[in-house]
């Protein structure tokens, strides 16, 4: 590793000039991406194949999410932005010799866009990418996340730089609030007033926490920026500590990241190493260090009271604000908390200035925001966009429509703590204030989208179940309440449930929102509020008609035998495992919907399509 | 007159006068906002939801975690407020075993005084789902986690005031529950018996454990005799349960009462207290005058659980501890040993009934150090919620009794052992027995030595005083709840204070604030308690044990010299070490292979806290890379009660102490692979 001490403003440009040298000196990099998607899909077989072809002035690197996680593992060739898609080993030695070596194109790696049939030989080209907007994952995809040097190289640590040799503390938080950025992990508080208050309150020690929590199912943006960038996270960090005064940093990742976890303590190795952290940063009377803090997944430990009780060692569980951890935080002092996403975002802010963070999104929600886009999408990934870009931009544009060409039904948006959206909603902008108006939330980004054969009723009762296991059991509302309101979802979802049940569901889910303790509670009844809200009918049609119209609770389910093509071969008999299935040979058979499971056993046996849901 | 503070509370304007939060001051308006886990001497939790409030321009708040702001327009009562209320008591009540007729909290439970008030008259929600196992195993107090409703109120008194932990939430979501650690049993970890947590549980989650039945069978055998003690905070509590204000006292009414449900003679323990003040003031200017600092300071050991505490937490201060025995215990041998043959009866057919503010009296009791041949010599220990119980069931109207005296001979006390009841007491106590004894000369006729020590009284946790005693210094601390017990530990053993004399009560207040007394038990009513138990004192004519007449015979007819060989037979006792977690170790493999080393690494408090974790994981690390798992059976174990010399492993039933992280290759090589190789 080529580190260095690096003690002043002018050994750091010194640096990254040597770095850019260096790198220039290639013809070509291979940048394999080894996101989450990638690297289960074999990316890390795909570097060594790379790395056991010498090829002169060809340097192969892993690199973090390059976000196009469907069509992965993804192999990116610079300086030609030549980006390969389905990537195989054996795929390997073609490119070298084509690509690398003679500086042709594969024409069956290129993506080619599947509507269109139209070939996409650079990546910011296709249209997955081309409507993006990338500021905190401008280097995921980009660099070495193991290397401290290739993160200098495209400016890093300029901005801390900045903050701890040009700008005063005030000065720093000054940039922060005129940018506007909000808080990327849910609630969206200002950062820059978060920093002021912190700054504000009176204590000899204080601290700056990084919350990488990330726990909604499905997302998964802090994760792929912490794998791919962990430097900007930490410089982030760095500059929020020298904004309010505090030496000491901690970063509360959940252990179910392992990879983040790694790529976080290898960071903060190097960048101890180099004197990035340490006493006398670059040389200024600003002192740092950090802590890397594994936490055992509790969902509510994203909550910014739980998490803190969590890394004093005590059961994470969140306690009532005020006092607002900007006045007594942890260990009892002044502390910030912010997301990871919004520190990433930090240094390009300090580098580039407010005004040029202004110039992207709202007016109200400045910035980009990232979302993982997942479901019934044909492009799934990770993606940056700016705020204020609509749902329809991001199912249609980025995500390429509903997989297999199915009907747009809804987006969940938010995760647990979000709402659904449906189809008349898709103009909505993505930003704090329009969705929170929707009853969904910005949430940390996760976005899942629901087609057309979604049971919108058995969707919330998914997240109900999700929240109310991940209930810290503190207040009764959030505890007792969630229980309760997953008791009536469930009796919804099995055709048991009264007009009465809804009722109590409603109005539990307004107690649950009203009066818990925490933003996980608050929000909790979310997936169950929008859905009603929305999808009134269908929960009408399961507890009045006993239906579900999507087809997809089974309780509903009854298998009905066709006569008409029916040939009377008993085969379907034989099969039920329930001896549901009764009648003569010869003569189309009865199915005792008492005794039948469901299984299906006897659609798939009957060669005649005669058996069908009903 | 400056202008004041105000809040505006339902229309009504409210002065700020330094209330810690808005519901204090909601309540002080007179509105009884409702709460579970609101206490005034704990932390702030915000759980329960019930003293929500609306307030301009913030909405809906839990005003428990409010800071009253001048301006603030409040208001308690909406519909909104209401239904929230509402909703959370049937939630509360769905999930909760609803026997109220058969729960031992019937009419003292806030959940079922909040449901009547709030009238719950349906709970839509299911029927509670699971029925978990009650937790009998401690002759104190009995734990039914079907009756829990979290308010957590249990887990702050014993973190935070008794500063033990020994309950904690685990669990998540609706599944999460209060319990000890690893699921045990409260007689199975270090549970001192206090029974502050059912003094503060809002519901029959954690209750005394209840002696009546016992205590009723003797009272109607008609071969058996049946004589209670009662200890001196009684007399200033039971009132309360008959509808009297805290501080009524009327030790002649415990009296007739006792009689009236068939107790044969009461007795009190003021006087076996006088007793312990006897010997132990003995004691102490014994240890004071040897020269040596070794057994000092003298520590009061009249507390079950702060005795239980040291056993535990600090077995180096036993030999601190004052060997002689409780006024409770001193009672029992007194009335074994020599009140059946004074009663000409067998000592077998003595039932010795104790009535008690506290529930680890009935620990106390159980303890094998104070049985002979496996009869203990107190029978049953019954509390001051259970002899009113025990009076109400018998029908007989409390107020109409006649009061009556105690019995002789060990009725008679003096002012010394009343406050025994009141934190200082026992100090005070002995403070009056000191002087008396240590006076140069005596005054002819009235003694004019001193009575009253006002250092040692008042509620604060820790009070310090030098006394000057004959013109001997006497540093002394006087210490109730066992919160503030190891803060002044922690200074003895720094060498920032240095004390003759330490006494420990390990209730707030001290026994007057025991958690067997009427409930609420919170600071006022104990400060009118504490008052109330010096005033008996005052009007007593005798305040010195050592002229009570009934001790100086006793001593006479049987126990000879004062700290003579019969007294210290009768009347002392000796503690040893105590482990503080029992049962089952903990396994890494499910499967059992016969013959394997058995290798035990203590993961109990002192141990964990000097690395027991890292040793552990050392040697489960080198015993996988060795490929030895199935020769080797590495365990977590808890305790070889060899906590001075931590962290401690036994390999093959060797123990080894004092091991180090960075002898971990060597005790594997040495005591693991070189007997594997044998």
């Amino acid at each position: 590793m080529k580190t260095m001490t690096i003690g002043s403003r002018h050994e750091l440009k010194e640096y990254a000039a040597r770095v850019r040298a260096d790198m220039a000196s290639l013809n070509k990099r291979v940048l394999v991406c080894t996101g989450p998607g990638c690297l289960a899909n074999g990316a890390e077989k795909i570097l060594d194949a790379f790395r056991s072809h010498s090829v002169e002035a060809v340097g192969a690197t892993r690199t973090g999410c390059h976000g196009f996680c469907e069509v992965g593992p993804l192999v990116r060739i610079e300086p030609d932005d030549v980006v390969y898609v389905h990537v195989k080993p054996e795929d390997v030695a073609e490119i070298v010799e084509q690509t690398l070596r003679k500086g042709n194109i594969i024409g069956r790696l290129v993506y080619r866009d599947p509507d269109t049939g139209r070939a996409y030989q650079k990546e910011r080209d296709i249209p997955f990418y081309a409507s993006q907007t990338k500021v905190a994952l401008a280097n995921c995809g980009a660099i070495n996340p193991d290397d401290i040097g290739e993160y200098i190289a495209r400016d890093g640590y300029q901005a801390l730089a900045r903050a701890v040799l040009d700008l005063s503390p005030d000065e720093t938080i000054e940039e922060m609030l005129e940018s506007g950025l909000r808080g990327r992990g849910g609630g969206g508080f200002p950062t820059g007033r978060k920093w002021m208050f912190a700054r504000q309150a009176k204590g000899d020690q204080k601290y700056v926490v990084c919350n990488a929590d990330e726990g909604d199912p499905g997302a998964f943006m802090d994760r792929c920026i912490m794998e791919g960038d962990p430097h900007s996270v930490l410089e982030g960090l760095a500059i929020a500590a020298s904004a309010i005064g505090a030496d000491r940093g901690y970063i509360y990742v959940r252990a179910e990241y392992p990879l983040a976890v790694a790529r976080m303590r290898n960071a903060v190795k190097q960048a101890r190493e180099c004197g990035l952290l340490g006493a006398n940063i670059l040389g200024s009377e600003f002192s740092f260090d950090v802590i890397i803090k594994e936490g055992a997944g509790a969902f509510v430990c994203g909550e910014e009271t739980a998490l803190l009780a969590s890394i004093e060692g005590k059961r994470g569980m969140p306690r009532p604000r005020p006092p607002f951890p900007a006045n007594e935080g942890l260990f009892g002092k002044p502390t910030i908390i912010n997301n990871v996403e919004t520190l990433a975002t930090v240094p390009a802010i300090i580098r580039r200035g407010p005004a040029w963070f202004r110039g992207i999104g709202t007016e109200s929600s400045p910035g980009t925001k990232t979302f993982a886009v997942t479901g019934q999408v044909s492009n799934t990934g990770l993606i940056e966009i700016p705020m204020g870009a609509t749902l329809r931009d991001v199912v249609f544009k980025i995500g390429g429509g509903v997989l297999g060409g199915k009907k747009f039904k809804a987006a969940q948006i938010g995760g647990p703590s979000g709402g659904c959206l449906p189809e008349q909603l898709l103009d909505t902008p993505l930003d704090y204030d329009s969705l929170k108006k929707a009853g969904a939330m910005v949430g940390s980004g996760g976005l899942v989208i629901l087609d057309e054969k979604t049971c919108m009723v058995e969707v919330a009762r998914f997240f109900m179940h999700f929240t109310q296991r991940e209930s810290c059991g503190k207040c009764v509302p959030c505890r007792e309440g969630t229980k309760r309101m997953l008791d009536i979802m469930e009796k919804i979802v099995a055709g048991r449930a009264t007009l009465e049940d809804l009722d109590a569901l409603e109005q539990i889910a307004w107690v649950v929102k009203e009066s818990s303790l925490c933003a996980l509670g608050k929000t909790a009844p979310n997936p169950v509020l929008t859905t009603l809200k929305y999808f009134r009918d269908e929960y009408l049609a399961h507890i009045v008609d006993k239906k579900c119209p999507a087809g997809v609770c089974s309780a509903f389910k009854a298998y009905v035998i066709h006569s008409e093509l029916c040939k009377g071969c008993g085969k379907c008999r034989r099969v039920c495992p329930a001896g549901a299935i009764t009648g003569e040979p010869k003569h189309p058979p009865v199915i005792d919907t008492s005794k039948c499971v469901k299984c299906g056993a006897c659609v798939e046996a009957c060669a005649f399509g005669a058996i069908s849901l009903g | 007159m400056s202008v004041q503070q105000r809040v505006i509370i339902d229309g009504l304007s409210v002065p700020i006068e330094g209330e810690r939060n808005l519901l204090e001051l909601v309540r002080k308006a007179g509105i009884d906002l409702p709460t579970f886990c609101y206490h005034s001497e704990l932390s702030v939790y915000g759980a329960c939801r019930m003293c929500v409030v609306e307030i301009d321009k913030m909405g809906i708040v839990a005003s428990c975690t409010i800071q009253p702001q001048p301006g603030m327009v409040v208001r308690t009562n909406t519909e909104q407020l209401r239904a929230i209320r509402r909703t959370i008591l049937e939630l509360l009540l769905a999930n909760h075993d609803r026997d109220c007729t058969t729960c031992s909290k019937n009419g003292a439970c806030r959940l079922q005084e909040l449901a009547r008030r709030f009238g719950v008259r349906d709970v839509r929600f299911g029927e509670e789902d699971l029925s978990l196992p009650l937790d009998h195993s401690t002759p104190a107090l009995v734990r039914d986690p079907n009756k829990c409703i979290l308010c957590g109120d249990c887990v702050r008194v014993c973190g935070e005031v008794q500063k033990i932990g020994v309950l904690d939430f685990s669990y998540r979501g609706s599944e999460a529950m209060v319990g000890p650690a690893f699921g045990k049993n409260l007689a199975d970890v270090d549970c001192v018996q206090c029974g502050q947590c059912a003094s503060v549980c809002p519901t029959g989650a954690i209750t005394i454990h209840s002696d009546i039945d016992r205590v009723w069978k003797a009272i109607h055998d008609p071969n058996i005799k049946v004589v209670a003690q009662v200890a001196p905070a009684i007399r200033v509590a039971l009132g309360e349960e008959f509808g009297h204000e805290p501080g009524w006292a009327e030790p002649g009414k415990v009296v007739a009462a006792l009689r009236s449900i068939g107790v044969d003679m009461v007795f009190d323990t003021c006087f076996t207290a006088d007793l312990t003040v006897v010997e132990e003031t003995a004691e102490f200017l014994d240890r004071l005058s040897s020269g040596s600092r070794e057994r000092l300071p003298q520590f009061t050991s009249c507390c079950p659980a702060w005795v239980k505490y040291v056993e535990q937490y600090h077995p180096e201060y036993l030999p601190n501890l004052s060997s002689c025995k409780s006024p409770q215990q001193m009672f029992g041998a007194v009335a074994r040993r020599f009140l059946s043959s004074e009663l000409g009866i067998e000592p077998e057919s003595l039932y010795v009934v104790s009535v008690m503010p506290c529930t680890a009296k009935k620990f106390e009791a159980s303890r094998t150090e104070f049985a002979a041949d496996g009869r203990p010599d107190v029978d049953a220990v019954l509390t001051t919620q259970e002899l009113a119980r025990m009076i109400r069931e018998t029908g007989v109207d409390f107020d109409k009794l006649p009061i009556a005296p105690f019995d002789l001979p060990l009725g008679v006390s003096t002012g010394a052992g009343m406050i025994f009841g009141n934190s200082g007491g026992v100090a005070e106590a002995v403070l009056r027995a000191a002087a008396e004894l240590l006076a140069p000369e005596k005054k002819p006729g009235i003694r004019g030595t001193q009575l009253v020590f006002e250092e040692v009284r008042g509620l604060e946790g820790v009070k310090e005083a030098t006394v000057s005693i004959a013109g001997n210094e006497v540093r002394m601390a006087v210490v109730s709840s066992l919160g503030a017990a190891a803060e002044v530990l922690r200074k003895i053993e720094s060498g920032e204070a240095v004390y003759d004399i330490v006494e420990v009560m390990s209730c707030p207040g001290g026994c007057i604030g025991g958690a067997g007394q009427p409930s609420p038990s919170h600071l006022e009513v104990r400060k009118e308690r504490t008052k109330a138990l010096y005033d008996v004192d005052t009007m007593q004519m005798l305040r010195r044990s050592h002229d009570n007449p009934y001790v100086k015979a006793l001593y006479d007819r049987y126990l000879g010299d004062v700290g003579g060989e019969a007294a210290h037979s009768a009347l002392h006792t000796s503690y040893g070490t105590r482990r503080r977690i029992a049962g089952e170790d903990i396994r890494f493999s499910a499967e059992e292979i016969d013959g394997r080393l058995d290798v035990g690494v203590c993961v109990g408090t002192c141990c964990y806290l000097h690395g027991s974790y890292d040793l552990l994981r050392g040697l489960m690390d080198r015993v996988s890379q060795h490929g030895l798992t199935g020769k080797v059976d590495l365990h977590a174990t808890f305790c070889f009660e060899n906590c001075g010399h931590s962290p401690n492993i036994e390999i093959a039933g060797n123990v080894r102490s004092n091991v180090t992280v960075e002898e971990i290759d060597k005790v594997f090589q040495e005591e693991i692979l070189a007997r594997l190789v044998e």
